[in-house]
C-alpha cells in the first residue's frame, strides 16, 4: 500500500539511560494497513522504543528522550500510557495483562463497560449504572470472531485458559477499542503452538486490511517475512536497515541483526587453532530448565586449551548451558570433567572439580556490591578450597596478610582501577566490576573457566581489556575457556570453535572464520549445520 | 564537616545532640549527673547482649530478629532451673547460662527451619513467632513442675510468680564483679567486660570461614550459592546464634535487674533491642559490632537521663512515651528506608 497515509512516524528518537545511549536517532514509520516488522537482538532497543511510544513512566523518570513522534498527522508526546490508549494505540503484551477471575467479556470490556440506567443511578450518579452484559458479550463475540478463532466462549473465565487463548483475548480487547489506529504486538507468537500462531498471523493480516497499522516485534524471522510489508532492523540502538519484505531473506535479516561489529576494538591475533588436545569436558544430553533460556538437550565436548564460544539469539538457551553445568539452574543429563562425573544442581561439585564461572548476571551473582574488593576476590576460594585462611587456635580465620597481597597482585595483573583492596565494589565502574568477577574466578585456580556475557554493559575500552584478559589467560596460561556471548563479533575474535544455539538445541558448530551467512542461518534455525572446520566436533 | 555528618548519620547526630541538651539540663537542674551516668553504664551492659543478638540474624539475611523472645524464653528457663537448684553467685549465673544455651540451640535451629520456609517475610513471621511462644509459655509457667517456694505463688502453692526476685541468688553478680568508683561514677566492670567479651566473639566470628560465608549468604544469596555456600544452612546458623545470644542476653539483663520476669514480660523484649541496633546505624541487611555498641549506648543513656530531667523540668514523666516514640520511630524509619 504505497499511497496509504502514515499512521505513526518516529523521527530521530534518541534515549540515554544514565549516560548509556540505548537509542541513537531511530526513525520508524508505519502506514495505514501496513504490517511493519521490528527485529533486533535483545538489548537492541526494541523495548525502549515501545516504552517511549507508550509514554511509560520509566522513560520520563530517567530524563525523557529527544526526537519527535507524529501520530495520525499530529505531534504526539505521551507522558503516560493512558494517553497512548486514548490516542488509539493498542498494545498486546508479552506477559498477559488479564484478570484471571473475570470472564472473557469482563476482561475485554474492563474499564470501558457498557451500562444501562437504573433507579439508583438516576438518583445518584452514573457510577451506579447497571452493566449491560448482553451488549458487552455481543461486542466481545464480534471482536473474537474478527480474529476467526472459535475456540473461545465469551462467557468463559480467563483463569485456567490455555496461554494461546489468553493471547487471543488480549488481542480481542485491543481491537474492540473503536478508535484503535495502531496495534503493537510484542512477541505475540512466543507462547503459541504452531497452529495457533498460524491463526494469529492470519488474523493480523485481516486486521491490517481494515486499515489498522500494525507494528510486529518478533524473533521468528520467517514469520516476520511471511506477514510483514516492511521490516526495520535495530542493532545496538540504531536502525541498521529498512527492507521491503519481498526484497530480503531470513539470512540477510539475521546477518543484519547480528552484524560484524568491531566497535573500534583492536583485533586479537595469535594462533587461532591449537593442536587438538584431548577432550576435557564431555557434555551429554544436557537439559537445563532455566527460565527464558531453556536448553533442550545438547551434547558437546571441550578440548584442552581451547576457547569454545556459545552464541545465538536471546532466549534460545545459550546462557542456560553454563548455568546448568555450574549447578545454578535445575538441570539433567551428564557432564564429565577430566573423567570425573560432575553432580548437577550442586554448585559445590562443579567448583570442587576445578570449574569456575563468571555469571552473565554481574550485579546479582557476579559480585557482592557492598563488600570490599579483596573479600570479593577471595570469597569463593575461601569457601571452596579453604585458601587464604590461617589457624588461630581451634579456629580458622581469614588470613588478612595473604588476602591483601593477593588483592594487590590481582589489581596489577588485571589492571583494576581502584583506590585499593579495601574499596567497596559498588564504587567501581561496570568494566572494573567485570574484571573483579573474572579475577575472582581466576583466584580459584580453575582448570576450566566459564564466562557468560563478559562484555555486557561495559564501555568499549573495558571490553577490549576484558577480551585481552581472556585471550591472555588462554594463550599464555593454557586455560580452557567456554565463553557465552550474544555478541558474535567478539566470539569470532577469540574463540576456536563457536556453538550456535537455536531453540534450546545446537544449530551448528562453526569455525570463527565461517561466513556471516552461515552464522545467520544457524542463528535463525533455518538449518542444522554441522560444519566443524578443522576440528572434529562431537555431537 | 559534611562528610563527618554523613559518616555519623543523621539519626545518631540528632539523638546525640538531644542527649547533650538533656545532660546540660540535668546539670542546670542540679540533678545528680554522676549517678545518672553510673546507672546508664549499668543499663548499657544489661541490654548490650540483647542488642548484640540482632547481629547474626541481620548478617545471615534474616533481617532484624523480631523473634528474640524465643531466645529470651530459653534463657528464662535456664535461670529457673538454676534457681530451683538453689545455686548462688557466679555458679548460679553460669549454670543458668549453660542451661539457657543448651535449650536455645534446638529452639534456634527450629526457628531457622521455620524462617527458611518464609523467605522474604522473616521479620513479620519472627514477630509472631515471638508473640506465640510468649503466649504459649504463659501456660507452661503455671503448670511447670518447679517447687522452690521462692518462685511459686504463696497462695495455692502452684504455678510460677510473675516476678521472681533473684538478688540473693545471682542477682548483680556481674554488676558487682570488680566494680570501682572513679570521681563518683560507679563502673560495673564485670558487666561491661562480659558484654565486651561477647562483642569480641561476634567480631572475630565474622573473620572465620563460616562467618564470611554467612555474610555472603546474607548480602546476596545468589552470589553465595554460586560460591559454594549452603545458604539455607547459614540462615539456620544465623537464627541459632541470634537465639543463643538472646538467651544469654536475658540472663545478663535479669541479674542486673534483680528479678526474673515471666508471663507477658518477654513479649516486647525484641523492640528496644531492634531500635537500639538501628539507632547505632545498622540496616536490615548489614550490621557491625560497632553499630550494636553505639546503638545500645545512645539508646540506653537517653532512656536513663530523660526520666529525671523531664520530671524536674516538666513535672511529669514522659520517659516511657519518649522510649516508645524513639524505639518505634527508629524501627519505622529503618524499615521504610530503602537500602541502597
Amino acid at each position: 500500500m504505497p499511497s496509504a497515509a502514515t499512521v505513526l512516524e518516529m523521527k530521530g528518537i534518541t534515549k540515554e539511560f544514565y549516560g548509556n545511549p540505548v537509542l541513537k536517532r531511530v526513525n520508524l514509520d508505519v502506514k495505514q494497513g501496513e504490517i511493519h516488522g521490528l527485529v533486533g537482538e535483545n538489548g537492541a532497543g526494541k523495548t525502549t522504543l515501545m516504552n517511549i511510544l507508550f509514554g511509560m513512566p520509566v522513560i520520563h523518570e530517567t530524563g525523557g528522550f529527544s526526537g519527535q513522534i507524529v501520530f495520525d498527522g499530529k505531534e504526539f508526546l505521551p507522558r503516560e500510557p493512558r494517553q497512548a490508549m486514548t490516542a488509539g494505540i493498542g498494545m498486546v503484551h508479552q506477559e498477559f495483562m488479564l484478570i484471571p477471575g473475570f470472564s472473557v467479556t469482563e476482561n475485554i470490556k474492563l474499564n470501558r463497560e457498557i451500562t444501562k440506567q437504573n433507579l439508583l443511578s438516576k438518583l445518584f450518579s452514573r457510577k451506579l449504572e447497571t452493566l449491560d452484559m448482553t451488549t458487552m458479550a455481543a461486542h466481545s463475540r464480534k471482536a473474537i470472531d474478527a480474529l476467526d478463532f472459535e475456540g473461545i466462549d465469551e462467557w468463559a473465565s480467563v483463569a485456567g485458559m490455555p496461554v494461546g487463548h489468553k493471547q487471543f483475548v488480549e488481542i480481542a480487547r485491543e481491537i474492540d477499542k473503536e478508535n484503535v489506529r495502531l496495534l503493537v504486538f510484542d512477541e505475540p507468537t512466543a507462547v503459541l503452538t504452531e497452529s495457533e500462531a498460524a491463526i494469529l498471523l492470519d488474523a493480523l493480516k485481516r486486521l491490517a486490511l481494515r486499515g489498522i497499522g500494525i507494528l510486529f516485534i518478533s524473533h521468528r524471522l520467517d514469520e516476520v517475512l511471511a506477514i510483514c510489508d516492511r521490516v526495520t532492523v535495530l542493532r545496538d540502538g540504531e536502525v541498521v536497515a529498512e527492507r521491503k519484505a519481498g526484497e530480503t531473506t531470513v539470512i540477510e535479516l539475521a546477518e543484519l541483526m547480528v552484524g560484524r561489529k568491531m566497535d573500534g576494538l583492536r583485533s586479537l591475533d595469535g594462533p587461532k587453532l591449537l593442536e587438538a588436545g584431548e577432550d576435557v569436558l564431555v557434555v551429554e544430553n544436557l537439559i537445563v530448565n532455566m527460565p527464558g533460556e531453556r536448553v533442550k538437550g545438547v551434547s558437546f565436548t571441550v578440548k584442552r586449551g581451547e576457547i569454545l564460544g556459545i552464541g545465538g539469539l536471546a532466549g534460545h538457551g545459550k546462557l542456560g548451558i553454563a548455568n546448568g553445568i555450574m549447578g545454578l539452574q535445575p538441570a539433567s543429563g551428564s557432564v564429565r570433567f577430566m573423567g570425573r562425573e560432575i553432580r548437577l544442581n550442586d554448585p559445590v561439585s562443579a567448583l570442587r572439580a576445578g570449574l569456575a564461572f563468571v555469571s552473565e548476571d554481574r550485579r546479582n551473582i557476579g559480585v557482592l556490591l557492598d563488600e570490599t574488593l579483596e573479600d570479593n576476590l577471595v570469597l569463593t576460594a575461601v569457601q571452596v578450597h579453604g585458601r587464604f585462611l590461617r589457624k588461630a587456635g581451634p579456629f580458622t580465620m581469614r588470613d588478612a596478610g595473604s588476602i591483601w597481597r593477593h588483592a594487590l597482585e590481582t589489581i596489577k595483573e588485571f589492571d583494576i582501577r581502584t583506590t585499593g583492596p579495601k574499596q567497596v565494589v559498588r564504587r567501581l565502574s561496570g568494566g572494573n566490576q567485570q574484571k573483579v568477577c573474572i579475577a575472582r574466578a581466576i583466584s580459584l585456580d580453575p582448570k576450566l573457566l566459564l564466562v557468560s556475557e563478559p562484555t555486557r554493559g561495559i564501555d568499549v575500552g573495558a571490553k577490549q581489556k576484558v577480551l585481552e584478559i581472556l585471550y591472555r589467560l588462554n594463550r599464555e596460561k593454557g586455560l580452557t575457556i567456554i565463553m557465552t556471548s550474544s555478541e558474535l563479533g567478539e566470539l569470532r575474535r577469540i574463540c576456536h570453535r563457536i556453538i550456535i544455539m537455536y531453540d534450546g538445541k545446537i544449530a551448528g558448530i562453526l569455525p570463527p572464520d565461517a561466513s556471516d551467512a552461515e552464522f545467520g542461518l544457524a542463528m535463525s534455525g533455518e538449518r542444522s549445520t554441522e560444519r566443524s572446520g578443522k576440528h572434529e566436533a562431537t555431537h | 564537616m559534611k562528610r563527618l555528618i554523613e559518616s555519623v548519620g543523621i539519626p545518631r547526630l540528632l539523638v546525640g545532640l538531644f542527649l547533650l541538651i538533656l545532660f546540660a539540663l540535668a546539670g542546670f537542674q542540679r540533678l545528680p549527673v554522676k549517678m545518672l551516668i553510673s546507672s546508664a553504664l549499668v543499663r548499657i551492659g544489661m541490654n548490650g547482649v540483647l542488642v548484640l543478638a540482632m547481629l547474626p540474624s541481620i548478617r545471615a539475611g534474616l533481617g532484624l530478629n523480631f523473634g528474640l523472645p524465643l531466645g529470651v524464653i530459653t534463657g528464662i528457663v535456664g535461670m529457673l532451673v538454676s534457681l530451683e537448684l538453689r545455686l548462688n553467685g557466679l555458679v548460679g549465673f553460669f549454670f543458668a547460662l549453660l542451661v539457657g544455651i543448651l535449650l536455645s540451640l534446638p529452639a534456634g535451629y527450629l526457628y531457622g527451619l521455620l524462617l527458611n520456609r518464609v523467605k522474604g517475610e522473616e521479620m513479620m513471621v519472627g514477630t509472631y513467632t515471638g508473640f506465640s511462644v510468649v503466649a504459649g509459655m504463659c501456660m507452661f509457667w503455671l503448670l511447670a513442675p518447679f517447687n522452690n517456694p521462692e518462685m511459686i505463688w504463696v497462695v495455692g502453692g502452684r504455678g510460677l510468680r510473675v516476678t521472681i526476685p533473684i538478688s540473693h541468688r545471682f542477682g548483680g553478680v556481674l554488676d558487682n564483679l570488680g566494680k570501682f568508683s572513679v570521681g563518683g561514677i560507679e563502673v560495673p566492670v564485670g558487666l561491661l567486660a562480659f558484654f565486651a567479651f561477647l562483642c569480641l566473639v561476634v567480631y572475630l566470628f565474622s573473620f572465620t570461614r563460616t562467618g564470611m560465608a554467612m555474610k555472603a549468604a546474607g548480602m546476596n544469596p545468589a552470589f553465595a550459592r554460586a560460591s559454594g555456600v549452603n545458604v539455607e544452612k547459614m540462615r539456620i546458623l544465623g537464627a541459632t546464634q541470634s537465639t543463643v545470644l538472646g538467651a544469654i542476653g536475658i540472663i545478663v539483663y535479669a541479674q542486673s535487674l534483680g528479678f526474673v520476669q515471666l508471663y507477658l514480660a518477654p513479649l516486647m523484649m525484641a523492640f528496644p533491642a531492634v531500635a537500639a541496633v538501628l539507632l547505632g546505624g545498622a540496616g536490615t541487611s548489614r550490621a557491625t559490632v560497632f553499630n550494636a555498641i553505639a546503638g545500645v549506648t545512645l539508646f540506653q543513656t537517653l532512656l536513663t537521663i530523660s526520666l529525671p530531667v523531664t520530671q524536674s523540668v516538666i513535672g511529669g514523666d514522659i520517659s516511657e512515651v519518649a522510649k516508645l516514640i524513639i524505639s518505634n520511630g527508629m524501627i519505622l524509619y529503618a524499615l521504610t528506608r530503602k537500602e541502597a
